[in-house]
């Protein structure tokens, strides 16, 4: 007689288990899981809330689940802007909701929700943003969905998921000066390109993991949708505990996959010899070395967004461009992604350096990543950026163009004027 | 109900700020969405097309953002139906909340040429080029979202369950 071998769970298979009520859960099968947090911002929001007015539905499933987060548009842009935020406003008054952020409290959600310990690792977390994959650098199950799903999930504390199919992706060696989380999933990206992850949980593991900064991993998790992927996760560990301590509102909880879990896919990087990546336009699989970009002559640069705006990239971008001067004729733009980013970068002097060199600070907002406002590029012109996507107008008119780089590098070619690795500006003190 | 009108192809990986753009996000008004539908991918797209026409497009369709303003100013601009080698996750998802009909279908595309007439039976997924006279079939959509279709949408079906 044949015994069925009970093969093991991923992490990710593992927290959707959890939140169905279920010991075990195949890829491929339709569930009904509970959620922990869900989140909308300026331009998601209003959509979910008229849903969920015209569903006749009078009171959310909790008050304590729901993150609304006004910070695409906001500080409001423009008059239409003023009316999405407002939306937020009086349904948050109504609904008598304990996370929503006013500006002056607000931050690019996907900053700030991680930050102020609202989502905590084992979570389930959906949200009306496709960069709600982010989490998963806490190892908590977080994607993106559309609003109609969001004001469903209001209404019943649920949602309806397919599981995924997980690939593994296992990082070796040891990273160069200035290579970070941003370059290990640019060079992910341009590996297996911008659907080769369609569907699919992709599950971030090896000695270069184990080792990565927690702003780091985010960055990862936060760009698996830029692969096609359904969410992005790293398993958590002492790096994750330190930092949920003190900041976890609920109790965390750590899931990692069993030895014997099963992948669709495997796929190993030596990153010893790895390089700063640059994604050229139109696609983030674009993806090359920085060294090849060194003759592109750049008009922008903006170092921010839910991607890379966390203290240790504005520290990051610091380190390289103290004591220097943006070039001229070229307009560099810093945005911490939270306020606490804001003031810890402001006592650490990181902001004077930014203004000393000749660059803009502003307040939190998502601004320029999405071509919204506060730095929108003219006709022809370029930019280099710390953000997320690259795609046609992305910042700006249909025929300007981005690169999508680390802080370092953004903050070198500010100096340089042209796309440009940080070694080059930092030697040459 | 009837899918019929002309075909307009795009390319592979048309996201979702080709479909519309960020610079229109300051309202989720449906008929002004529709005006700029598909803008950056081809700015006389609107111009061109006629309410029943349809979207005919490589692997990848939607991909990026998940805003559902996407899917709704498509619709809206009375665009009957998206057929693509393939979808992007979340894109595939809102098109179903909201009743935009999209059929998966690699045959299809690649027997299809722009201006061409075509024809969708919706229950079926057959799809049939009038223009050359061939048919071709695309794939299922999974039970449980025919289930979504048949509720009238997600919010119907979670209003049953209220």
């Amino acid at each position: 007689m044949e015994v069925e071998k009970i093969m093991g769970m991923t992490i990710t298979e593992k927290i959707l288990a959890a939140h169905a009520g279920k010991e075990k859960v195949e890829p491929g099968e339709l569930i009904t899981a509970k959620v922990d947090i869900a989140l909308a911002n300026d331009i998601t929001a209003p959509i979910a809330i008229r849903k969920f007015r015209e569903s006749g539905a009078e009171k959310v499933f909790d008050r304590d689940f729901i993150a609304l987060v006004p910070d695409h548009f906001s500080p409001n842009k423009d008059i239409e802007s003023a009316e999405q935020c407002k939306m937020l406003r009086d349904f948050a008054r109504e609904q008598d909701l304990t996370y929503y952020f006013e500006v002056g409290q607000m931050g690019v959600e996907h900053a700030l929700l991680p930050e102020q310990g609202i989502v905590v690792p084992g979570d389930v977390v959906i949200g009306a943003d496709s960069h709600t994959c982010t989490y998963g650098g806490l190892g908590a199950f977080s994607t993106g969905m559309g609003s109609t799903d969001l004001a469903a999930a209001f209404i019943t504390g649920e949602t309806w998921f397919k599981v995924p199919e997980s690939m593994k992706f296992v990082y070796k060696g040891k990273l160069k000066k200035w290579v970070g989380g941003k370059d290990l999933i640019l060079h992910t990206i341009g590996d297996i390109g911008v659907d080769g992850a369609l569907y699919r949980a992709m599950e971030f593991t090896g000695e270069v993991i184990e080792s990565l900064p927690m702003a780091h991993r985010l960055t990862m998790a936060n760009m698996a949708i830029e692969a096609g992927g359904k969410n992005g996760i790293i398993a958590p560990d002492a790096i994750t505990e330190k930092y949920v301590t003190g900041r976890a509102r609920r109790k965390p909880i750590f899931y990692v996959s069993d030895s014997d879990a099963v992948y669709c896919d495997v796929r190993e990087y030596e990153c010893s010899r790895l390089e700063p990546q640059v994604a050229f336009p139109h696609l983030p699989e674009n993806v090359h070395d920085v060294q090849e970009a060194s003759n592109i002559s750049i008009d922008q640069v903006v170092v921010g967004s839910c991607t890379n705006g966390r203290l240790s990239d504005l520290r990051e971008a610091a380190r390289v461009i103290r004591g220097k001067k943006v070039a001229k004729y070229v307009r560099m733009i810093v945005i911490p992604a939270t306020q606490r980013i804001y003031q810890a970068a402001m006592k650490e002097g990181l902001l004077d350096i930014f203004i000393e060199a000749g660059a803009a600070v502003s307040t939190p907002t998502c601004g320029p990543c999405l071509g919204g406002y506060m730095g929108i590029l003219a006709k022809g012109e370029r930019a280099v950026a710390t953000t997320n996507r690259n795609f046609v107008g992305r910042m700006g008119h249909p025929e300007s163009e981005v690169y999508l780089s680390n802080p370092a590098v953004a903050a070198a070619s500010a100096v340089t004027g042209r796309i440009t690795h940080p070694e080059e500006v930092v030697s040459n003190r | 109900m009837q899918i019929k009108g002309k075909a307009w192809k795009f390319g592979r990986d048309v996201d979702t700020d080709q479909i519309i753009p960020a610079r229109y996000l300051n309202t989720s008004d449906p008929q002004e969405l529709a005006k700029h539908c598909m803008e950056d991918a081809d700015p006389e797209f609107m111009s061109k097309m006629v309410p029943g026409d349809l979207i005919v497009a490589e692997k990848n369709f939607g991909c990026g953002s998940s805003r559902e303003h996407a899917p709704i100013s498509i619709k809206a601009a009375g665009v009957s139906a998206v057929i693509a080698k393939s979808f992007a996750r979340i894109f595939y998802r809102n098109a179903f909340n909201m009743g935009l009909p999209i059929f998966e279908s690699e045959e299809a595309v690649a027997g299809i040429s722009e201006g061409d007439e075509v024809e969708v039976e919706m229950e079926s997924g057959v799809i049939r080029n009038r223009t050359t006279g061939r048919e071709f079939t695309s794939a299922p959509v999974p039970p449980f979202m025919q289930e979504l279709i048949a509720a009238g949408g997600l919010m119907a079906y979670v209003k049953k369950k209220m």
